[in-house]
């Protein structure tokens, strides 16, 4: 039995072997997510409470500047990827789906850009 | 169409609740609460690349009744998310599929994640008895 729909065939519909794609990023982005989310939370309990220089001398570290600039791509285009496939799921309506899938793709962009500037410029000085 | 008759499984109004269904949608809504929260860490980083003032308001925000409950809970969302998506990428690769072991490792997550919620904000109260 086909699981293709005759319409579907016609058109031409069906696997174009993408989706693997999507799928194996939200997977490698969850495996970095694991070791640089276990280091933030580590070190925001650690810093509790911490003054506004200490906080930043902390960014400002060579180190730490790089891991939260990597978490920071690691969130975004997990939480980006994870969100399009929940619309998907929910919005059927088409232009609704494409609509507020690409408002979550700026969002995201424009949410790591802003988050990235700012360790960057914390980190310059 | 002929996409009408395709077998069906059972809908969720007339599906059993069962611990597996409910921390399956409970992983898919922490991984929305998440999402949302990344909004408060880049107003931290925004601040914290702004200058005293800004900071110093975030971190009161941060520091007040509605701050701490928020944290509290996004604290919790971030280790079950953790937790039960270690418990996905076993899925992934093919193991942990027996229903004794989905249940078995359902109950670790939900208990791990409370215990690492609890260690987390014992830790950052110490840290900040310390100061
Ligand atoms: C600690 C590391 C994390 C791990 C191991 C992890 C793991 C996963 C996995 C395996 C999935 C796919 C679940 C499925 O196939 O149904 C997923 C989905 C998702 N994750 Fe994460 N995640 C992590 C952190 C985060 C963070 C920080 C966010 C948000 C900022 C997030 C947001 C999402 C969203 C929105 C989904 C889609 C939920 C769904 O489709 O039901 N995750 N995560």
């Amino acid at each position: 039995m086909s699981l293709r729909s005759p319409l579907g065939k016609v058109r031409g519909l069906g696997s174009a072997k993408e989706g693997v794609a999507h799928w194996w990023a939200q997977r490698m982005t969850a495996v970095a997510l694991v070791p640089l989310l276990i280091w933030f939370v580590a070190s925001i309990c650690a810093m509790a409470d911490a003054e506004y220089n200490a906080v930043r001398d902390w960014i400002a570290t060579p180190m730490v500047s790089i891991m939260l600039v990597l978490m920071t791509v690691a969130v975004f285009h997990h939480a980006q990827l994870g969100l399009q496939v929940v619309l998907e799921d929910y919005v059927h309506t088409e232009w609704r789906k494409i609509a507020s899938i690409a408002i979550v793709k700026f969002t995201a962009i424009g949410l790591a850009v802003a988050t990235i500037f700012s360790i960057v410029k914390i980190a310059l000085g | 169409m002929a996409s009408n008759n395709r077998p069906l499984s059972p809908h969720i109004q007339i599906y059993k609740p069962q611990l597996t269904t409910f921390m399956s949608i409970t992983h898919r809504a922490t991984g929305i609460v998440l999402a949302v929260g990344t909004v408060m860490l880049v107003c931290w980083l925004i601040a914290a690349a702004t200058g005293e003032n800004a900071f110093n308001n975030v971190q009161t925000f941060l520091g007040s009744i509605i701050g701490k409950l928020l944290l509290l809970g996004w604290s919790y969302a971030l280790f079950y998310h953790m937790c039960n998506g270690l418990r996905h990428l076993f899925w992934d690769a093919g193991r942990g599929f027996e229903i004794e072991t989905a249940y078995t490792t359902g109950r670790l997550v939900i208990g791990v994640s409370i215990l690492l919620t609890i260690g987390a904000w014992l830790w950052g109260y110490n840290a900040m008895a310390a100061i």
